[in-house]
């Protein structure tokens, strides 16, 4: 085994090692030395004990069984005091001589103590270990005032435990504003006068040249001649790396121990880690870069692959109660930065973000850091921001919906998408959105299954407050290709006599010259609307299962289902698609929710002979057309059957087959009320009483559950046909694309489409349409059967071997 | 090792259809082919770079860019990039046009 010694027992030191068993746990045999008595703790809470917030034995991370689990021999409460190089071994101050293969210098740091006279005397410490700690502790039993030199993050974070402890606290601070490393001025003086309020004292701009005192410290004096009065002296005015043993042993040092990028120090065998080692001319004293240095060397140490460790930014966060505050990068702006800033000084609450070339470089978050975490990994990636807003929300949280406020940024709205609440309102924010429409468009929100839409626009109210037009918000163009709505587009068509998707694009001005997957489809469906059997269908502006009459799915193939009107067939047509299926090795063969018989699985080049060889037309299951009617066995042979239900259904389905509607319609006719068809969820549901039919409309059995509303009671199957034909015409003609009968119904209300349907004349005007425009649909399957260019274009596949 | 790049002739360019892709087997692999308005032509590996998979000759064709038909991300052709929203990268080919002749090379 070969032998790994590291001088030192801290943190960044111990993670490394921690690494390394994780990588490597039988290669190496383990000897730590730490000078302190204690096994590797937490020194970042060392100001929550001050604070009196937790104790030492919560804040060890690694007890001392750890250290006998992991075979490591530890020695506590001793230095070492040389590295021989040569011989390879290092020397402690209690004369131990331990040899190493590979040594890792993890020695920290120590408190910077200001060479001034009087710095030695009794009751002046620095704050680094849990030893300066205890000693803080008690000195506040016994004495009354404090003076913390340095108003950085460590001697904020002492003084406000020193307040807790009793004592009375002075800050003394060379410069004008507190933390002026991390802060701007004005989050700096936000930050001043919270502290006032909580009672600390600033002496600014004092440089202390002498602390006053016999045996133990009485006073400080400053530059300027000033006095003041301490029992006690905190220095905590940085940090200074424990270079010493590397120095002695001949390793190159400059402020600390200098590494490259594997963290290898000058000497063979020899890395250094943590806040003692000096990367690229920086020594990290936060933990976070500490701990990314030590997984770059335990990858090293254990001969691994590793990246190179290229240096951190760092963030800061101020651990004070009752002060919220986060830094990280810049600070101040240089010709070449701009500012992004929120300040509300009555709630005390200051955010800046310096951004540079679209990227961010500095944040500074004072009174809400909840945006930290995000910013901080958009300045640490380097991410371009453009078009992303920087805060969530600008103003406070107060005011709109109570729910949309309280929801977390995180917390999804649309499942479908995967779109968050926080995406939302960052697209509605920096694209300036403010319809619905926009939003899904932009998001991808409510794109799917449209379930999420009534809260995408209550986010939407909700972020632009006052702006928010409701009737705006509802103004659906077409798509992000234009910003026409549906009414003016089918106004343009019919005044210009446009007559092709292409045409209209280009005539109205289409900003997308060739249009989109929303738009193209729902021109191509508004012109064979108006110009009925006149109009050529544009098949490459179809979506892809009506462009190929088949439904893909989701690994590329296609399902195959046949119609079977009203859900009845014959056994010579079950022969035909079982020795179909099992001569294409149809993976699935299923009965679909519309009673018929789907076979799922089929590769394009396959679909055209199976079409042939099942000879029966197809069931258009892919299509925004009339998919099935489902039919109960009815009064043929049902005892409760009061009409011949099958019948009607399969004149209804031979009728409206192949029918382009806004959305796919669906049908149902049941006999009886007891509805076996399920006729009470159905866009148009048919149910048989004695001497007649009823229609329900607008029912859904999907994603938008809800019961058909009765629109008229009839007596005739002939009635039928014809009030069936004029509301499937209204439905067409007024429909936006893509809106199902539900929705549509509950948009212009139900007793406004029996008003249009209550006209005889209209009723008939309806028909005639509806019949010419039935007049145009052939066979899609035997088309293409029949067709060489269709199968060429659109089912065939070209192998060819490569260069040839 | 030589790496060495093959040409392919997978198509007649007169016979190539606008408006829709162009299915073409290389042995194993399988290529999207498009035509585009402008004329050019595009080759792209025929899988959706969504994490769910599915081809793309069947997909809407606009200007440079193709919807991928089961989960509507729009790709450009002359890249691969799938357009923001959405994010990914589809594999493009190299397409050589000489005369009628239409050559892809890997």
């Amino acid at each position: 085994m070969k032998k790994l010694v590291m001088i030192g027992n801290g943190m960044a030191g111990v993670r490394t090692i921690e690494e390394i068993l994780k990588l490597s746990p039988e290669q190496f045999e383990i000897t730590i030395f730490g000078q302190e008595p204690h096994p590797n703790y937490n020194r970042i809470k060392l100001s929550n004990i001050l604070q009196g917030d937790t104790n030492f034995e919560d804040i060890i991370i690694n007890p001392f069984d750890w250290y006998k689990e992991n075979n490591i021999h530890l020695y506590t409460g001793e230095t070492v005091t040389k590295i021989d190089i040569e011989r390879k071994l290092v020397q402690s101050d209690q004369g131990r001589e331990v040899q190493y293969d590979e040594l890792i210098i993890a020695t920290g740091s120590n408190s910077f103590i200001l060479p001034i006279p009087g710095a030695d005397k009794l009751g002046v410490t620095g704050f680094r270990d849990i030893k300066d700690c205890e000693m803080m502790i008690k000195s506040a039993d016994q004495y009354k005032k404090a003076v913390v030199i340095g108003g950085g993050l460590l001697g904020l974070e002492a003084a406000r435990g020193l307040l807790n402890l009793g004592m009375k606290v002075d800050v003394v601070h060379l410069m004008p504003s507190l933390m002026e490393r991390q802060l701007d001025p004005i989050a700096s003086s936000l930050l001043k006068a919270e502290l006032e309020s909580q009672g600390m004292k600033f002496l600014m701009e004092k440089e202390t040249v002498e602390i006053i005192g016999d045996e133990r410290v009485a006073g400080l004096r400053f530059k300027d001649g000033s006095f003041v009065q301490a029992d006690l002296v905190v220095m905590a005015i940085g940090i200074k790396s424990n270079t010493s043993v590397a120095k002695n042993s001949g390793i190159y040092v400059n402020r600390g121990i200098v590494v490259n990028d594997f963290m290898e120090t000058s000497a063979p065998n020899v890395y250094a880690v943590g806040e003692c080692a000096e990367h690229r001319e920086i020594v990290y004293g936060l933990v976070a870069p500490l701990y990314e240095q030590g997984k770059v060397l335990a990858d090293r140490i254990c001969g691994n692959e590793t990246t190179t460790y290229e240096g951190s930014v760092t963030g800061t966060q101020l651990k004070v109660a009752g002060v919220d505050l986060f830094s990280a990068g810049e600070i101040f702006e240089d010709g070449t930065t701009k500012s992004i800033m929120v300040y509300n000084e009555y709630e005390g609450i200051y955010k800046r973000v310096l951004v540079r070339n679209n990227r961010i470089v500095g944040i500074v978050l004072y009174g809400d850091t909840k945006d930290s975490t995000r910013l901080f990994r958009m300045l640490s990636k380097k991410e371009d921001i453009t078009g992303v807003s920087i805060f969530e929300l600008q103003c406070s949280a107060e005011g709109g919906s109570g729910d949309i406020a309280s929801m977390p940024n995180d917390e999804l709205v649309c499942g479908c998408n995967g779109v968050t609440k926080g995406a939302i309102v960052e697209a509605i924010k920096t694209q300036g959105l403010t319809t619905l429409d926009q939003v899904s468009h932009c998001t991808n929100a409510g794109r799917s299954c449209g379930r999420c839409k009534p809260m995408v626009n209550d986010i939407l109210a909700y972020t632009l407050g006052d702006q928010f037009d409701a009737a705006a918000a509802q103004k659906t163009s077409i798509c992000g290709c234009t910003t026409i709505s549906r009414e003016e587009l089918i106004a343009e068509i019919k005044e210009k006599g446009l007559t092709s998707v292409k045409e209209v694009m280009n005539v109205l001005e289409w900003n997308n010259e060739e249009g989109c997957t929303k738009c193209r489809p729902a021109i191509n469906y508004y012109l064979g609307m108006i110009h009925m059997d006149e109009y050529k269908d544009d098949r490459d502006s179809r979506l892809v299962n009506e462009k190929m009459h088949a439904n893909i799915q989701k690994d590329g193939t296609y399902s195959v289902v046949p119609r079977m009107y009203g859900g009845v067939t014959t056994a010579a047509d079950l022969k035909k698609i079982a020795e179909v299926a099992e001569k294409y090795d149809v993976p699935l063969v299923k009965l679909t929710g519309g009673q018929r018989i789907g076979l799922f699985g089929v590769k394009k080049e396959d679909l055209p002979s199976m079409w042939e060889e099942l000879d029966m037309p197809s069931g258009y299951a892919y299509g925004k057309t009339l998919r099935t009617v489902k039919t109960c066995v009815g009064a043929q042979f049902c005892r409760y059957g009061t009409q011949d239900s099958m019948a009607l259904g399969i004149e209804l389905e031979k009728k409206f087959e192949r029918l382009d509607t806004p959305h796919k319609v669906k049908m149902g006719v049941s006999a009886c009320p007891r509805n076996c068809s399920e006729a009470g969820i159905k866009d148009i549901g048919f149910v048989g009483i004695d001497g007649g039919w009823e229609i329900y409309v607008a029912g859904n059995g999907g994603v938008d559950l809800r019961a058909g509303d009765l629109l008229a009671t009839v007596k005739t199957e002939a009635e039928v046909m014809e009030m069936t034909a004029a509301y499937l015409q209204y439905y067409r003609e007024t429909a936006n694309y893509l809106e199902r009968t539900s929705k549509w119904v509950e948009r212009v209300g139900l007793e406004h489409v029996k008003e249009i349907l209550a006209n005889e004349e209209t009723r008939k005007a309806l028909n005639e349409r509806m019949d010419q425009t039935l007049k145009k649909y052939i066979e899609p399957w035997n088309e293409a059967i029949e067709s060489e260019k269709i199968k060429d274009k659109y089912y065939a596949v070209h192998t060819v071997k490569a260069g040839e | 090792m030589i790496l060495t790049k093959t040409r392919t002739l997978v198509a007649n360019y007169n016979n190539l259809p606008e408006g829709s892709g162009y299915s073409v087997k290389i042995d194993d692999k399988e290529i999207a082919l498009f035509k585009v308005t402008n004329g050019k032509v595009f080759a792209v590996e025929n899988r959706s770079p969504h994490p769910k998979g599915g081809v793309l000759t069947e997909g809407l064709i606009s200007g440079e860019y193709v919807f991928c038909p089961v989960y509507d991300w729009k790709i450009s052709l002359a890249d691969g990039k799938v357009q923001a929203p959405d994010e990914g990268q589809v594999k493009t080919y190299q397409v050589e046009v000489e005369e009628d002749n239409v050559y892809i090379i890997i």
